[in-house]
């Protein structure tokens, strides 16, 4: 027996299937985070170089590529929100938009905490530092304009359409430490080659990736629920939700 | 009913929009006024030493050109908004990119050019040398008209929405960086002596970049803020 995936593209079927999901996704995010950090910080062995300081890789690393990750998955839901006008693919685009944020806002402060110890600043006008700061300005806009309407639906496309052509950036994020290599070190992860980890540094790190993933769509499940039932306010199956006895 | 040739719509909607623009010169003259007090604001701020000077000059005069046509955007669809004529631009046969396209030039041309021509001015202010001061205005030449092809975007997104200028900004000025950098990076790297075609090489690329989606993403998003 077939499921159709198509029917919870429906903000009435999805509203259930997310209510559902929220809670395991959140529970396998609490569990793998749990144990991502404890072999993280206190398993995983010390840096030669840097002693415990780079153990705020496992923060650090996780948030930068939730921050673009996000970015992505707005930017397509952007699409299929502009092209097809399917509202759920509204509702992710925008209810990613302040998650994506306050990962790109972790990334910031945990790299600046990460960067007093090692290279003495707080802040350095490196190519990698400077876009990850772009992307967090893209991410305000979106947010911003969405705000900025009377009528939630325009909003959702016009903020649409700007995720989309800030998408350009993204890559430009991801690239540019080839691009103007200044302090920033240099990718140490390869998934098609020798990565320069050490295997036992680079387990929790793939751990908690998975967990912010997950937390990502946990909150995301929530926060589409959240915000189904106030655009859908005025429809009958929100009122046999929230109140059957009145419902017509 | 004969077919009216979009050569001939195009050069009408050009003229159009001059005209209306000389008509409304207060407006055109504040960009440019602006933009020459907030370089000139500098020295007083940092000091008059003219090493100093030469140094920031680039970033200083490419900011301010990046503010000043970021003002100038919100006037670039809004009256036409509220009078009905971007509605009629979007219902005529004619493809809406290219009217769009036409008002982005109309545009560029009294906000952005004048820019360009009083770079020089600015540039004996801060005591810029004089190959440094060809690439400026070269630099300028080249990324002012993507100013306005990247702006329209954002104006046409914003149009109708309550405090839309600061909004503005938010959504514009990040993806103005690449021009900024480029840019100022061109002029910087001819004060230094050194050669600044690849500044200028990518500024063209930029260029060629906005000139292609510009246009289209400007339409795009007057259809959306027209729904």
């Amino acid at each position: 027996m077939a499921i159709n995936i198509w029917k919870y593209a429906s903000p009435q079927a999805f509203f259930p299937l997310a209510g559902k999901l929220a809670p395991w996704f959140l529970a396998l995010a609490g569990v793998l985070g749990a144990v991502g950090l404890y072999i993280g910080l206190l398993v995983a062995p010390s840096d030669f170089q840097q002693g415990d300081a780079y153990r705020i890789i496992f923060i650090h690393v996780p948030s930068a590529w939730m921050s673009m990750f996000i970015y992505f998955v707005m930017g397509v839901a952007s699409v299929v929100a502009v092209v097809w006008r399917i509202k759920l693919a509204e509702v992710v685009a925008m209810q990613s938009a302040p998650i994506g944020a306050a990962f790109t806002c972790i990334t910031l402060v945990s790299g600046s905490l990460w960067g007093k110890p090692m290279w003495g600043t707080w802040w350095t006008w490196d190519a990698r530092l400077t876009s990850e700061l772009v992307l967090l300005f893209l991410y305000l806009g979106v947010i911003g304009l969405y705000h900025a309407f009377e009528d939630r639906r325009q909003g959702a496309r016009a903020a649409g359409f700007l995720a989309i052509i800030g998408v350009i950036n993204v890559p430009i994020v991801h690239f540019s430490v080839n691009w103007w290599n200044t302090l920033h070190q240099g990718s140490t992860i390869n998934f098609f080659g020798t990565s320069k980890i050490a295997a036992d540094m680079l387990w929790p790190l793939l751990v908690l990736t998975l967990a912010t993933k997950l937390y990502y769509v946990a909150s995301l499940c929530r926060r589409a629920r959240a915000d189904l039932l106030a655009l859908e306010g005025n429809k009958a199956w929100v009122h046999e939700l929230v109140a059957p006895e009145v419902a017509p | 009913m004969s077919e009216v040739s979009l050569g001939l719509i195009s050069a009408a909607l050009l003229q159009r929009d001059l005209l209306l623009a000389l008509r409304r010169r207060a407006d055109v003259l504040t960009t440019f006024f602006f933009f020459v007090i907030v370089v000139s604001l500098f020295p007083l701020g940092i000091g008059a030493q003219p090493e100093t000077l030469r140094a920031i000059a680039p970033g200083v005069v490419w900011v301010a050109a990046l503010l000043a046509s970021m003002l100038a955007l919100t006037r670039l669809y809004a009256w036409d908004h509220v009078d009905g004529t971007l509605e009629q631009l979007v219902l005529s046969p004619q493809p809406l990119v290219v009217l769009i396209g036409v008002k982005i030039f109309a545009h560029w041309l009294v906000t952005g050019l004048p820019l360009v021509l009083i770079a020089p001015l600015l540039c004996l202010q801060f005591d810029v040398p004089g190959t440094a001061m060809g690439v400026m205005v070269l630099s300028l030449l080249l990324g002012t008209p993507c100013l306005s092809l990247i702006g329209s975007i954002g104006a046409a997104l914003t149009l109708g929405v309550r405090g839309g200028g600061a909004l503005l900004a938010l959504l514009v000025l990040p993806l103005y960086i690449p021009v900024l950098i480029f840019g100022a990076g061109a002029v910087t790297a001819s004060a230094e002596g050194m050669p600044a075609g690849a500044h200028l090489s990518l500024l063209g690329a930029l260029l060629l970049i906005a000139l292609v989606l510009g246009p289209l993403a400007s339409a795009a998003a007057v259809r959306i803020a027209l729904e």
